[in-house]
This record gives C-alpha cells, structure tokens and sequence, in this order.
C-alpha cells in the first residue's frame, strides 16, 4: 500500500499508474455529465419564479465548487513540494493553476448568463461574485508568477509559497467581502438559498458535481502527463514512450 | 533584540541618506489623488462620498510602488546574500526592513492623508477614522507588498508583477480602511473596523516575514 504511494513521487511510475486510471475516471466523468446534465435539462422540474433559466445552475454550482476546491488542491500541492522538494507535488501545482483558473471563469461566466435574465444584469457586485472574482485574481498572480520566472524550480517553489499565502488569505477575503456587501445593502437581489432547493433538483445537480469533479481530475491528470513528458524530454523512459516502445 | 534595532537603524540611514526616494511616494500619492477631482468633477457632495475610496485605493497603489523597491537595491549590492548566509534569523532582519519600511512610506502617507481628505472635502468627523484606519492599514499593506517584493525580486522587472500578486490580498484591508472612513462619515462607530484592522496587522506582522524570508530565499538560489 505504501510503497504505491512513494511510486507516485517518481514522474515515470506516476505517468504509467495515472495511464492506467485515466481512462476509468474520464468515462465515469463524462457518463455522471451526461447522466446529469440530460436529467437536469429535459427532467428536473421547472423552477416557480425563475422558469427553465434556473437550469443553469447544473454547470453554474459544480463548476464554483470546483475552483474553490481547487485553490486547495493548488495550495496542499505547494505546501508539499515545498516542505519535501517534491518533484511530483510541483508538477501537479503548476498543472491546477490553468485549470483552476478556467473553473473560475466558467463560474463566473455561467453566472453572468444567468444573471442576466433573473436578475436583469450581467453583473452585479454581490459578495460570491466578489470573492470569485478575487479568487481568479489569485490563480491569475500564480500563473503569471510562474511565467515571470526563467528558472521553472524557482518558479515552482515562489509560486508555493504564494498560493499558501493565498490559502491563509481566502478565509480572510471570504469573511471580509461577506461583511462587505452587508454593510452595503444592496436593492432587492437575493441569491436563492441552495439548502432551501428541492430533492428532485438536488439529485441532478449531485450528478453533475460529481462528474465536474472527475472531470477536472481529468483535465488535471492529463496536464500533468503532459508537463511530465515535457519536464522529463531528456530522460530515457520519455524517449522510449515517444519511439512507441513499451516496458 | 540588538540585531533588529541594528538592522532597522542601518535601513533608516540608507532612506535618510536618498531623501528624494522618499518623497517619491508622497507626491504619486497626492498627484493621483488631485487626478480626481480632474476626473469626476468638483462637485463638493460627489467627492465627500468618493473621498474615502479614493484615498484608500491611493493609498494602496502608492506603497506597492514603493515595495518594488524594497530588497532590490539590496539584492544588487550584495546585502541580501549576507543577510540570507548570515547567522541572525532571516525572520528578524526582513521584519526590521519591513518596519523601515512602513516608516519611510506608509507612516508619511498617514500624515498626509488629513490633509488629502481637506482637499476632497471629507466630513470633519470623519478625519480620525481616516488617520487611524491608514495608521493601522498602512502596516498591513507593507506587510504583504514585502511578500510580492520579496519573490520577484530575483526578476528583472517586477514593478507590475507586484501589483498583480499582491493587489487580490489587499481586499479585506481596502474594505475594513474605507469602512471606517465612511462610517465615521455617517456618523456610526468605526472602532470595531479598526479592530479588525488591527488584527489584520498582526497577523501580517507574524506570519508575512516567513513568506517573504522563504520568497527571498527562492529569488536568490535563482
């Protein structure tokens, strides 16, 4: 059991063992996206006030979900590599960035849309919107940190210690705009309460985080494999995969 | 205890030796600041509930300008390295220059903005909330710009890389500092604003030179 883990600290062994996972976790995403995605838009029952545009929600919530969880993943991964100089722990921190920072936008985005027509604005300077935004801000810095450095280890290594400092910093940013926007008081939006939703939403809606969750395994497994063959261009097990031999 | 009164002496003779570097931020703030009323237009009443935001987010812009510059000059000439090999804890020496810091350009700021605050016609009761908010405030800012300067200071341009970093972390610092000033505006207690921002510095204080001693150490082994 143990010595399964220490082989994923080497880049070869983690590039075979995530091949053989891979295409487990893709299929299972996609089905538990189609599965979800099919019952929220055709099954799920129309929402009273908002009607069908609701249904937005299916793609709005799993994918905030997952780029906070992200930022997490990102920080845990950096904490690692700096602490025990992990080459594996620094790979998977430069690969969640680009994803996490996608995730963001697609949040955002998907609420803007669904914005739009519940609430009459794209836009709207509400404290989850807010703190998103900042959480994009975040991913933005690690990414254009890393791209400011020529040395990729020193790269990877400043860019753990700043996405630790963004973890001790996202409770602070979370609580603070939260105060924020209510001293502001704003007119008459109310975002809809996700504990108050309905079972016959919910259920759907479990699909498709759940699904967004392996998806973005996914995605992250697959730049992380690409990062490695990159990272690793000169070793031999590299050049052996490119010249199709297989061990 | 002696090594950070020595290191923190040693930083204010080098500013007190380039007189000109620390007016600089002085004037970008009050220019900026004088840019707004330019802008918005004079309006009396438009400006008054502007002020506060404004001074703040000046305030922010001017001591990330000046933190660029916190450990470069440092760097080349060689200092850092005898910091980063030297036998005191990096911890004590970053937290000295960091205090030198804040005495060169976030305290000058806080004695500034009264006056910036006149000029934007901010309510009189308002003026302690502003000084007191940017006393407090203004550590904490330094604090985290030291963590932006200290990992990109092995790079050669790190001016706007700074602001990209650093800019996400100063939210709940702008909110809780314009709070108070616009608070105070309304006549409603400010303290617990205050507070906040106080504890903010603390924890900035205690935790932010281990960010950047590590940030240091990285930008030097590059």
């Amino acid at each position: 059991m143990w010595s399964f883990f220490h082989k994923l600290g080497s880049p070869r062994w983690f590039y075979q063992i995530s091949g053989r996972f891979l295409p487990w976790i893709s299929v299972t995403a996609v089905s538990l996206l189609v599965v979800g995605t099919i019952w929220g838009l055709a099954f799920a029952p129309e929402d009273f006030k908002q009607g069908n545009s609701y249904r937005i929600m299916f793609v709005h919530v799993p994918t905030a979900m997952v780029a906070l969880v992200g930022y997490y993943v990102m920080a845990a991964a950096g904490a690692v590599s700096l602490i025990w100089r992990m080459k594996m722990a620094d790979v998977v921190m430069r690969s969640c960035a680009p994803i996490g920072a996608a995730m963001t936008f697609l949040a955002l985005l998907s609420g803007a849309i669904w914005g739009k027509p519940t609430w009459g604005t794209w836009w709207v300077w509400d404290a989850r919107i807010t703190s998103m935004l900042v959480l994009l801000f975040l991913y933005l810095g690690v990414i254009a940190l890393y791209e400011a450095y020529d040395n990729k280890v020193a790269a990877g290594r400043a860019c753990a210690v700043l996405s630790l400092v963004g973890m001790v910093n996202i409770p602070i940013i979370y609580k603070s705009v939260d105060w924020w926007y209510s001293l502001h008081q704003p007119a008459s939006i109310k975002l809809t309460e996700e504990s108050t939703i309905h079972s016959s939403m919910l259920q759907p809606l479990l699909f498709t985080a759940a699904g967004f969750y392996l998806f973005y395994a996914t995605a992250l497994l697959l730049y992380i494999r690409a990062e490695l063959v990159f990272r690793e261009q000169n070793t031999r097990w590299v050049r052996d995969l490119a010249l199709g031999k297989r061990d | 205890m002696n090594f950070f009164i020595a290191t923190l002496r040693r930083e204010l003779q080098i500013s007190a030796r380039r007189r000109v570097e620390l007016t600089n931020p002085l004037f970008f703030f009050l220019m900026v600041v004088a840019m707004f009323p330019l802008g918005v237009g004079p309006d009396p009443t438009k400006l008054a509930e502007l002020a506060p935001g404004i001074i703040w987010i000046v305030a922010l812009l001017a001591t990330l300008l000046a933190a660029d510059g916190l450990f470069r000059t440092d760097a080349e000439d060689g200092c850092l390295e005898q910091l980063l090999v030297s036998h005191q804890p990096l911890y004590v020496s970053v937290l000295a220059k960091l205090c030198a810091h804040w005495l060169v350009t976030g305290l000058p700021l806080t004695l500034c903005a009264p006056l910036l605050g006149l000029m934007l016609q901010l309510p009189s009761p308002a003026m302690t909330a502003l000084f007191g908010s940017l006393l407090i405030g203004s550590g904490v800012l330094s604090f985290l710009a030291g963590i932006g300067a200290g990992l990109t200071v092995g790079l050669a341009r790190g001016g706007m890389l700074v602001s990209l970093l650093i800019l996400p972390l100063y939210v709940p610092v702008l909110i809780f500092g314009s709070g108070a000033v616009q608070a105070a505006g309304r006549g409603l207690p400010f303290e617990s604003h205050l507070l906040i921002l106080g504890a903010m510095l603390l924890l900035a204080v205690c935790l932010s030179p281990l960010a950047i001693a590590a940030g240091l150490r990285i930008s030097m082994d590059n």
